[in-house]
């Protein structure tokens, strides 16, 4: 593991709020429900570095990334890009930002147009922005091909006669098409076989060396997270309740909801699987229509108090950690704390 | 249920008011001689100028537009060129044609292309299930005037020299007069008319009842012990029931406006009948009251659907 | 970012490449290969293929015959009573009620029925996509107008509102194929809405437009591809369809009238000779029937061929 290199911020995220409007829409406003999909989300990525961002489905973590895309717009909040603002920019304003930053799919089979040739496909960023044509962007398909480890003379094949893992390779070869800074990665191994989720990672970690990259590496999945992150946030119900550097956060997780997640990571030896206590969270993660008051997280966390349920607390550095590590919590877990128990003596 | 409803009828009430306004334009935007053509080849510019001005053709289209607005609101279409009747009377004379003719075809085809899904879906690919398709395809592809033809050849022209005299040739008896005779007289265009239609049917039923009779849960009711019928009826057929609503009121609607080929070929003085010698006759307010006759049918015929739908699918009222 | 330890796993993963004995072929072709081993859609596409030549040839036929299509054969066409002949070596398809050559005017009653056919159903799927697919991607106010006017359209009353209209400009050939083309679009329309608006969630719209690319291209590159399958089934279907739609205007007298030969009107003209005249409603209508089975039968397996999970009239 290196050392979290220290760039400068390629990537700023700052109260980003995202609702979405469900339900019936009535003529005068006012009316309907909306999704709060992302409440005041605020995170930073250094260039050289790779942010894990992780959390249970539908915490909001690809609408963040379609957020920090910009293939949304935002309810409120603002995106920097490599120090621009890009929070107000239209569509055509957008446009050569895009061969800045990329984003990888999670979805290796609907990401790509079955309809078109792989070749075709992946020349689209060429042809989009008018880098290159003809000969000159087939040579340059084909180098791409096998940077990413695959054959270039299937390059007219069509993307049913690959598999997943290819796939995903194909779609990584066009979001690197144009060289950009950053690499949004939404669930990139998610949906492959555990044997090629190995591959496609060491990919990307390959690339990130020979290309300078900066990553947003999203996963639903702690452990992939942690060998490949500097950084890890920990997302729950739209907001960001951890940040800290990878090790660390394994070592000394502070908010319940990340100790949670990680005591239910599998372990290897038996002996110690069975010496642990699994922290249990009761109930079901709440809709995102209605969340509940103060912080987000406090009718399933064992160590809740009545002044969970009243105020938000703040993302900060608690317990004496460093400027690294930032907790949301009125009553961060100290280290050699056992949550397995503190349920039961009774919690909100 | 009421809201969607009323929008329904709203939406309904739009279209036919579009329609209606392009009939409009058809008509009087367009140069018309038809004062001329009533006035005969022999008329004087002034004779011509007096039926115009009588006839209302001489103020200007935005008040003609209006007035004949305000006349449709109320119900009235005006009085035919020709013979100064009523629109609505002349209408309402043959309304109780069209109806026969449409309503007894409607149930024919419903029976012969249902029926014979039914049976094609229970036996796939057996003689009966190919002899089905075949002729629904045959049936499909044929005109409605060809079939028309043939019918009257074999079974008219064919049986009546052979000395059965079953069915006439053309004309029409109404149903208060002599029933039998009624239904003589309508059987012909009723089966060129079903026939044709019901191959629409006949495909519908089948694939609906197709797709169902493969799923899973029918295989498990059966395994249940659950009688061939019983499931053949209550759930492949019920699939079958929300394309053949859509299908039976878009047809319903379009037939009901005026058969005209069936008419023309049968010689039924149906609505087809008379929107077609308006034509001829170039009788405007004739013309344009069986258009717009037969879009209110067409437009009512999708409302009534989709109030069917909505209370056959609660999912759609939810919208 | 760190590679994660795989000594264990790398063993036994995918091969990079697929074998190279499996040579990739498009959905086209795979479409057309099974349209290939379809043995009735080849006798519908020969069968069409037939009439095709059969009307590029009249010329030829009329020739051949020494009867052209508009002469009246007075005497060797007529039987004394002035009634048309049965066939006979002279007129193979025998002669009609003012002593014409049946064979010679259904050949040339084969030009217009095919490329009115064609050519509506060509301009009616035109337009229907180009309708259809701004309506469905756009969505928003764009939408609801062309979905409204696709309502209307289909609202009318399309055999009635075409007598309106032809007794306002005059029957002709070209009134027909606007009429024709006027009704069909909006069926094909609706369709292509309809899809486009599902295609447009796919996942590699996003992609495309996380990429820069802008509306027209995501439209004509991205969703087009994939709605052209459809497209043409339903443009082979609505090709017998218009051809049907072009006989019946002639049979009411308002599409191409006498003396031109066409076979709606062939069979109008045929309707107060039938007792007589048996092969004057035989030869005009099967050519129709023939025509129009064809294409259905073609557009059915084309379908097939396209997706083969569908229902088809004939399973092997």
């Amino acid at each position: 593991m290196s050392a979290a290199p220290q760039g400068d911020v390629l990537l700023r995220a700052t109260g980003v709020v995202k609702h979405f409007a469900v339900g019936a829409r009535r003529l005068l406003p006012g009316g309907g429900h909306s999704v709060q999909a992302l409440d005041g989300v605020s995170l930073e990525v250094r260039r050289g570095e790779t942010l894990g961002l992780v959390g249970e489905t539908g915490c909001g973590k690809s609408t963040l990334a379609r957020c920090l895309m910009r293939l949304y717009d935002l309810t409120a909040g603002r995106v920097e890009f490599g120090g621009e603002d890009i929070s107000l920019l239209s569509r055509r304003q957008l446009r050569p930002y895009r061969q800045r930053m990329q984003l990888i799919f999670q979805d290796p089979f609907g990401s790509l147009n079955p309809r078109r040739r792989i070749g075709s496909i992946i020349g689209d960023p060429f042809a989009i922005h008018g880098v290159a044509d003809g000969q000159d962007r087939m040579r340059r398909v084909q180098e791409l091909m096998e940077l990413v480890g695959l054959n270039a003379e299937h390059f007219n094949r069509f993307p049913s006669e690959f598999s997943g893992g290819q796939r995903q390779r194909i779609g990584i070869a066009r979001a690197l098409a144009l060289r950009p800074e950053l690499v949004i990665c939404d669930e990139p191994v998610s949906a492959l076989d555990v044997s090629i989720q190995a591959q496609i990672v060491n990919l990307l970690a390959d690339l990130q060396g020979e290309l300078n990259l900066t990553y947003v590496f999203i996963a639903h999945d702690l452990s992939v997270v942690r060998h490949v992150s500097d950084r890890i946030a920990v997302m729950y119900l739209g907001k960001i309740v951890e940040v800290a550097e990878a090790e660390e956060l394994f070592a000394r997780p502070r908010h319940p909801y990340t100790a949670a997640l990680l005591s239910a990571l599998p372990v290897a030896d038996p002996d110690l699987a069975d010496s642990r206590r699994r922290i249990l969270l009761t109930g079901d993660v709440p809709s995102p229509i209605d969340p509940p008051s103060g912080c987000r997280f406090h009718p399933r966390c064992p160590k809740a108090r009545a002044e969970c349920a009243l105020t938000e607390p703040p993302l900060e550095p608690r317990l004496g950690d460093d400027g690294t590590h930032l907790t949301a919590c009125h009553f961060p877990v100290a280290v050699g704390e056992d949550l397995a128990t503190a349920g039961a003596e009774g919690g909100a | 249920m009421l809201s969607f409803l009323l929008r329904r009828i709203v939406l309904g009430v739009a279209v036919l008011w579009a329609i209606t306004t392009v009939v409009f334009i058809m008509f009087f935007v367009a140069p018309t001689h038809v004062a001329q053509t009533i006035a005969g080849r022999q008329a004087t510019p002034e004779t011509v100028a007096l039926v115009s001005h009588r006839l209302g053709l001489d103020r200007p289209i935005l008040t003609q537009y209006l007035h004949y607005l305000w006349r449709l609101l109320h119900g009235d279409l005006g009085y035919s060129y020709y013979n100064s009747t009523p629109v609505t009377t002349l209408i309402g004379q043959r309304v109780s044609v069209t109806f026969s003719l449409a309503v007894g075809a409607a149930v024919l085809w419903l029976l012969i292309g249902v029926g014979s899904g039914v049976v094609s879906a229970v036996r796939p690919r057996t003689l009966a299930d190919r002899a089905v398709t075949v002729s629904a395809l045959f049936f499909y592809s044929m005109p409605v005037f060809l079939l028309g033809l043939v019918l009257l050849y074999f079974l008219f022209y064919r049986l009546t020299l052979a000395g059965v005299d079953l069915f006439p040739g053309s004309g029409y008896v109404p149903l208060t007069q002599d029933p039998v005779s009624w239904a003589q007289h309508l059987a012909l265009p009723w089966l060129s008319l079903a026939l044709v239609t019901a191959a629409t049917y006949t495909r519908l039923t089948r694939g609906a009842m197709l797709d169902v009779l493969g799923e899973d849960y029918i295989r498990t009711a059966r395994s249940k012990g659950m009688r061939e019928r019983r499931v053949t009826y209550r759930h492949a057929l019920r699939s079958a029931l929300t394309p053949t609503v859509t299908q039976l009121g878009i047809d319903l609607g379009t037939v009901l406006g005026g058969a005209i080929i069936t008419e023309n070929v049968f010689g039924l003085p149906g609505l087809g009948a008379l929107a077609v010698q308006s034509v001829v006759q170039q009788d405007q307010p004739v013309i344009i009251g069986t258009v717009i006759l037969a879009s209110a049918f067409i437009v009512g015929a999708s409302i009534v659907v989709d109030i069917v739908y909505a209370v056959l699918d609660p999912r759609v009222r939810a919208h | 970012m760190n590679s994660l330890p795989v000594e264990i796993v790398e063993g036994g993963a995918e091969p990079l490449e697929p074998p190279d004995a499996i040579e990739g072929r498009s959905p086209w072709q795979l479409a057309w290969a099974r349209l290939r081993r379809d043995r009735l859609a080849l006798a519908c596409l020969i069968v069409i293929a037939l009439i095709v030549i059969v009307a590029l040839a009249a010329p030829l036929v009329a020739w051949l015959t020494g009867h052209g299509p508009n002469e009246e054969f007075q005497t060797t066409g007529l039987t004394p009573d002035g009634l048309p002949r049965p066939p006979s070596r002279a007129f193979l398809f025998g002669t009609d009620d003012l002593g014409r050559d049946v064979l010679v005017r259904v050949v040339y009653g084969a030009r217009i029925s095919l490329l009115s056919g064609v050519l509506a159903s060509s301009v009616a799927v035109a337009l229907g996509v180009v309708v259809g697919l701004v309506g469905g991607y756009f969505g928003g106010l764009v939408d609801t107008l062309l979905a409204r006017l696709m309502d209307v359209v289909l609202s009318f009353p399309f055999l009635l509102f075409a007598i309106a209209l032809v007794s306002i400009t005059g029957p002709g050939l070209w009134v027909s194929i606007f009429v024709i083309a006027f009704f069909s679009w909006a069926s094909v329309g609706r369709v292509v809405r309809g899809q486009t608006l599902s295609l447009r969630e796919r996942e590699y719209v996003e992609a495309a437009r996380s990429l820069g690319a802008g509306d027209l291209r995501i439209m004509f590159v991205d969703i087009l591809p994939n709605l052209v399958a459809q497209v043409i089934v339903y443009l082979t279907l609505l090709i017998p369809s218009a051809v049907v739609f072009e006989a019946t205007l002639s049979f009411l007298g308002l599409g191409v009238v006498p003396p031109a030969a066409t076979w709606g009107n062939m069979l109008s003209e045929s309707l107060g000779y039938y007792r007589v005249a048996w092969w004057f409603v035989l030869f005009p209508g099967a050519a129709l029937l023939i025509t129009t089975l064809a294409f259905n039968l073609l557009g059915d397996s084309v379908r097939d061929a396209f997706d083969p999970r569908g229902d088809r009239l004939f399973r092997r």
